[in-house]
């Protein structure tokens, strides 16, 4: 009895969570520029009026650009940050860790003007690179709470092991502890992107006159007439990062499960 | 030479290797993280002049955040919002914590899990952009409801004003509300609970006083995890909000991009976040004298009562935090009330005798 009474609000409570996504693939088909009930018909000249639109071309590249690069650099900081905090204990440890994890709770908008601030009185031009700056900064702590769970599951005999057969830390690393964590590495790195991918405030900040994928799609909510193709670029972002995230998902766990560890599921 | 055996030397302690290993982040964070908070904090001294900052030093900027009419109230609804959202979150989330660790078979947990981060992860402003629609005077729950019979005109309040920014945000941080609390859930002892059970009590005391207070760490971090991102969110407001749904980022946003005036976007910003910092310094101080009370009544206390001064506590001090943010003479008010609680629990403490 109590058991189905949770059921219930669990299916209730997934409904609220998933209401705006069943409702963009629906927008996304209809027949009509105006986005409200009742449907008109099934279309999908919005899906083809993207391709006619060169600024949306100009956004997709630069965000892929700052999307990937932002994961490239924020895994390479999260590997040393999880390596040295599962592994090592070193002096102002809480202090250092939490000032690298705190982008996680701080409004992204502080952290936007802060940069823009510094940014602006150095002298350097607002462009993709200091969007990067930005979402590197954002994403590192993400990538450390993936990392950690990986570098934490790992035995340390392995690692002492390699040492007694002569390997050097380098080459530990190298061809024992990377091969590990592995699939963590491929989960952080596809995390990162995805969030990169939709960050907005710190690119609305820091971007310039550049456009970036959610900056383009704000500007477009102004114009009622655009809203549709938003919504069918909506509806391939979506399925888009359900695929990113799968394949995360997949890596994560099979991360865990190889290292040897337990699954306690979820990113965070 | 000597520089290699002085490297040679630091890796060769453990805090030495650690810390090596955590400079690369660690300065990334310091250089591009903490310097320029701290340049915001100077700024926010500083003088605004056209084009330029002039370098003096003033409390200008703060007077003026502080008493113009239109920034209090902007910081008041921040504030009030960011509390109903962390509320209303957290609560709708720790069921759903608590159905997934104790209802869910082992085997299906990470998939509830993954099903309940998708939409976190998914486009937050074409999310946002869709409670417009679904909250709309041509909107989903109007013509639903209209349809049903229910309501004879479009409801108007809940669209452009601080529920449609309440809602809006409680979708958007129902993930980050639900992992700590879960997290804090699957490390508690199943064992402890047939302890409890075995003793006598009811599966309800059980939960009440066993599983309630070790999930208690997972239901803080979510507390804090929803209450400081929300206070400074930008889309929502912007775009659900209306005129009177503005928050404290929007705020801060018009000075930086529209008016040019960093000094006063610093100031307010650094006042946003104290108001943050003020919140939670009074969250904890009251949770501890609370923790404290609460054992003591454990024993001889109805819980209904226990649950009574739970809430009235909450009400108290969040009330108390409002009234401050609201300023002279709401500021005295605010502070009296918070001082007057505590110091009743710490009366009643006393004389049970709790305090040991």
């Amino acid at each position: 009895m109590k058991v189905n009474g949770f059921k219930l609000y669990a299916f209730c409570y997934l409904i609220f969570l998933y209401a705006p996504i069943i409702l963009l693939p629906m927008f996304a088909f209809n027949d009509a520029t105006v986005i409200a009930f009742p449907l008109t018909g099934f279309s999908t000249r919005w899906f083809e009026e993207m391709a006619t639109q060169p600024t949306l071309h100009l956004a997709v590249k630069n965000s892929l650009f700052i999307a990937v690069t932002s994961a490239v650099l924020s895994t390479i900081l999260g590997i040393f940050a999880a390596r040295a905090s599962t592994r090592y204990r070193f002096p102002f440890k809480a202090g250092i860790m939490g000032l690298i994890m705190l982008p996680l709770v701080l409004p992204e908008i502080i952290v936007a003007v802060s940069l823009l601030v510094v940014l602006l009185g150095l002298g350097v031009p607002l462009s993709l690179m200091t969007v990067i700056l930005g979402h590197v900064l954002i994403c590192t702590p993400f990538t450390i709470a993936i990392l950690s769970s990986a570098f934490q599951s790992l035995d340390q005999s392995l690692e002492e092991a390699a040492y007694d057969l002569g390997e050097t830390p380098a080459s530990t690393f190298r061809l024992i502890i990377l091969p590990l964590v592995m699939p963590g590495i491929i989960s952080s790195l596809l995390i990162s992107f995805t969030i990169s991918l939709d960050e907005f405030i710190i690119a609305f900040f820091l971007a310039g006159t550049q456009p970036t994928l959610p900056v383009y799609i704000f500007s477009q909510f102004r114009f009622p007439q655009a809203v549709p193709v938003i919504m069918a670029l909506g509806t391939i972002l979506v399925c888009l990062s359900i695929v990113l995230l799968s394949i995360a998902e997949y890596f994560r766990r099979r991360g865990i499960a190889r290292s040897g560890g337990k699954d306690t599921g979820g990113f965070l | 030479m000597s520089e290699g055996s002085f490297w040679a030397r630091i890796r060769r302690t453990e805090g030495g290797s650690g810390l090596l290993l955590v400079a690369p982040p660690g300065l990334y964070a310091i250089l591009l993280l903490a310097a320029p908070l701290g340049t915001i904090l100077l700024y926010s001294f500083l003088t605004d002049g056209y084009l330029e900052i002039i370098r003096d030093f003033t409390l200008m900027n703060y007077s003026e955040a502080w008493t113009n009419e239109l920034y209090r109230s902007v910081m008041v609804r921040s504030l009030a919002v960011s509390m109903a959202v962390t509320a209303i979150t957290v609560l709708l989330a720790f069921p759903i914590a608590y159905f997934v660790s104790f209802h869910v078979e082992p085997s299906k947990k990470s998939l509830w899990l993954f099903l309940i981060t998708i939409p976190f992860w998914t486009s937050y402003l074409i999310r946002v952009f869709l409670w417009k629609v679904i909250l709309g005077y041509n909107g989903v729950v109007n013509s639903g409801l209209l349809g049903i019979g229910i309501i004879d005109e479009p409801l108007t309040f809940i669209l452009y004003n601080v529920n449609s920014v309440v809602i809006t945000l409680a979708h958007a941080y129902a993930p980050f509300a639900i992992l700590p609390i879960f997290v804090a859930l699957e490390k508690i002892d199943r064992s402890l609970l047939e302890a409890g059970q075995d003793l006598g009590e009811s599966r309800f005391m059980t939960f009440l006083r066993v599983t309630l207070p070790l999930a208690m760490p997972g239901v803080v971090a979510s507390i804090l995890i929803v209450f400081i991102p929300t206070i400074g969110d930008y889309v929502t407001p912007q775009l659900v909000g209306g005129p009177e749904g503005r928050m404290i980022a929007n705020l801060i946003q018009l000075q930086y991009l529209r008016l040019d005036n960093y000094p006063m976007g610093s100031a307010i910003a650094v006042s946003g976040m104290m108001l943050v910092v003020l919140t939670i310094f009074f969250g904890w101080a009251q949770a501890r004298l609370f923790g404290a009370a609460f054992r003591w009544f454990n024993g001889t206390m109805p819980w209904v009562a226990a649950v009574a001064m739970a809430f009235l506590s909450i009400a108290a001090n969040f009330g108390g935090v409002l009234l401050i943010a609201s300023l002279l003479p709401g500021a005295v008010a605010g502070v009296l009330l918070i001082l007057s609680w505590h110091i009743a629990l710490l009366v009643m403490l006393k004389r049970g005798g709790g305090m040991a």
